[in-house]
């Protein structure tokens, strides 16, 4: 088992290091058009084929990747961030102030997750800029993400306002502030750190489900969503089975985080 | 009986305070959405100035969030629950249509995961060997690393029944949890003695596992019931099966604020009744006498 996360380690660090130098792995840009070569087959030239607009589907894969697992972790990172602010102060206060945070996670938790980001994604203009619709993505996984990583934190930081060393930090005249910051956050650090992993791997598949939804990041930015549309096409799947790349590249990368994040490690 | 009756009057209380902030939200959400309150009517040159400000004006009070959530509420109680704005035809008629179809999609998609969760998780601890689990668990890891709507593509193009792909993406959940809890159970002292002085294996599972782990898997059903109605979005949208998913994503798209006002109080009404039933189902079962 070790060796097996170990090698789905190894095999994630390569992935971001290929994605992080796309543009030296793959010399074309991933919006040229071929217009002479549409839906090309495998060759030395296109590894992967074009597509149906005559773009190099490696170079395609390879910077919807980057944008896939670089910002994924940044809306982990942000989701993260508002399940702290919350749950940890909730946690800590405790009173009427956890009870209205965890009545809002509750709200938040009782709504399927995808109905909330369609609802969201969709009461903003369809015709954003690529950038913001990957902005806004993103950002939207990160605002809506957090409910259940607040119950998490509510509860390690309500274990914390009654341990010995927060009453002593309390006895010795510490303001709440102080302890908050420098005894109680601290200690939650671990689950904080679990929680931003944890998220990765959901956010990465929620993208997809956006983007193929068509609500995820605009043409002509890639992303493994917008590539993932192009399984629509079972007819150009059959004749090029090479487009099937982003989807085992998914689910290798998504099998790769649940092999080494195992939930029992992030266990107090 | 008497703390029972306060539980469930607390519970009851609670549910119908978070649908209804739901629903607000709901509203809010759609109500600063640009292109709110565009009627492409106002663009029929045909029209008179006085139709034009008549159409207006039936748009203007849901310009007011709170007043329109007011009055949809008023309604609601008197059995109305607007007209859609895309659809031109009465909300109660649209969920009457559609109801049924995602009712029974989720609930065979909800029971076939189950019984396959189940089914696969009771092998895996009682055989004790390494090939079955490592088959089940990596047949499930795989189910749980794909996202939905590429699950809803396959079935699409092997024309598989939109139930069994809400099983599909149940499945894997309740195998992976059902797995661990079974796992941990088994490892108990007392289901080791029983296994020890020679207890069947059936008498095993059903007087020493199942009282023990049951509580803990009930917990799930709640929220592989909200799991299932996530999953029914994309998987209704892309098999165009004419479902409450399929009407979401619809009515989210064209802004159509009283379909997505009930959408959002119907969702989170189910999705809390289901966790609050597990949450009574598993009390029950934890306090019950031995």
């Amino acid at each position: 088992m070790k060796l097996l996360r170990r090698t789905a380690a190894a095999f994630l660090i390569a992935v971001f290091i290929a994605v992080l130098f796309a543009g030296v792995l793959v010399p074309v840009p991933y919006a040229k058009q071929f217009r002479d070569s549409p839906n090309a087959m495998p060759s030395r030239i296109h590894l992967l084929g074009t597509d149906e607009l005559g773009r190099d589907l490696f170079s395609r894969l390879l910077y919807g990747s980057r944008i896939s697992l670089l910002l994924a972790p940044a809306a982990s990172l942000l989701a993260t961030i508002i399940a702290a602010l919350v749950g940890g102060v909730a946690g800590y206060a405790g009173g009427w102030l956890e009870r209205i945070a965890l009545g809002g996670t509750d709200l938040a938790m009782s709504l399927p997750w995808l109905f909330l980001l369609l609802a969201a994604r969709a009461v903003l203009p369809l015709n954003l800029s690529p950038a913001a619709s990957l902005l806004i993505t993103f950002a939207l996984l990160g605002f809506f993400g957090w409910a259940a990583s607040a119950r998490v934190i509510c509860a390690g930081a309500r274990g914390l306002r009654d341990s010995d060393f927060v009453l002593q930090a309390k006895a010795c005249g510490c303001s709440s502030r102080r302890v908050l910051l420098q005894q109680v956050l601290p200690n939650l650090r671990p689950a904080l750190f679990a929680q931003f992993l944890i998220s990765i791997p959901v956010f990465i598949l929620t993208e997809a489900n956006l983007g193929i939804l068509g609500l995820g990041v605009s043409e002509p930015l890639p992303s493994w969503g917008g590539l993932l549309r192009g399984l629509e096409n079972w007819s150009a799947v059959q004749a090029n089975p090479a487009r099937l790349a982003p989807l085992l590249l998914l689910l290798v990368v998504v099998s790769c985080f649940q092999l080494v994040l195992r939930q029992e490690d992030f266990a107090p | 009986m008497w703390t029972w009756t306060g539980v469930l009057f607390r519970r009851i209380g609670t549910l119908l305070l978070t649908a209804l902030l739901g629903g607000i939200l709901g509203a809010t959400l759609v109500r600063f959405a640009p292109g709110f309150g565009v009627d492409e009517r106002e663009l029929d040159t045909r029209l008179h100035e006085d139709s034009i400000q008549a159409l207006r004006r039936s748009h203007s009070e849901e310009r007011n969030v709170l007043q329109f959530y007011a009055s949809y509420l008023a309604g609601a109680a008197r059995g109305h629950l607007g007209v859609s704005h895309s659809f031109g035809r009465p909300v109660t008629q649209l969920f009457a249509e559609r109801l049924p179809v995602t009712l029974r999609t989720v609930a065979l998609g909800l029971a076939g995961g189950w019984m396959l969760g189940l089914l696969l998780a009771l092998p895996v601890v009682r055989l004790r060997g390494w090939s079955f689990d490592f088959f089940a668990s990596s047949t499930s890891g795989v189910f749980l690393c794909l996202p939905t709507a590429v699950v809803a593509i396959l079935f699409l193009y092997f024309r598989g029944p939109v139930a069994l792909a809400i099983c599909v993406v149940v499945f894997p959940r309740v195998f992976r949890y059902a797995r661990n809890i079974l796992v941990q159970t088994y490892a108990l002292p007392h289901v080791l003695t029983a296994s020890a002085k020679g207890l069947s294996t059936l008498r095993i599972l059903l007087w020493h596992i199942f009282p023990v782990a049951a509580p803990q898997i009930l917990a799930l059903s709640g929220v592989t019931v909200s799991i299932a109605l996530g999953a029914a979005i994309p998987i209704e949208v892309i098999c165009d099966s004419p479902g409450i998913g399929q009407l979401a994503w619809q009515a989210a798209l064209s802004r159509d604020l009283p379909v997505l006002v009930n959408m959002t109080l119907f969702v989170t009404l189910v999705t809390l009744t289901a966790n609050s039933a597990a949450d009574l189902a598993t009390k029950a079962f934890e306090t019950r006498p031995v």
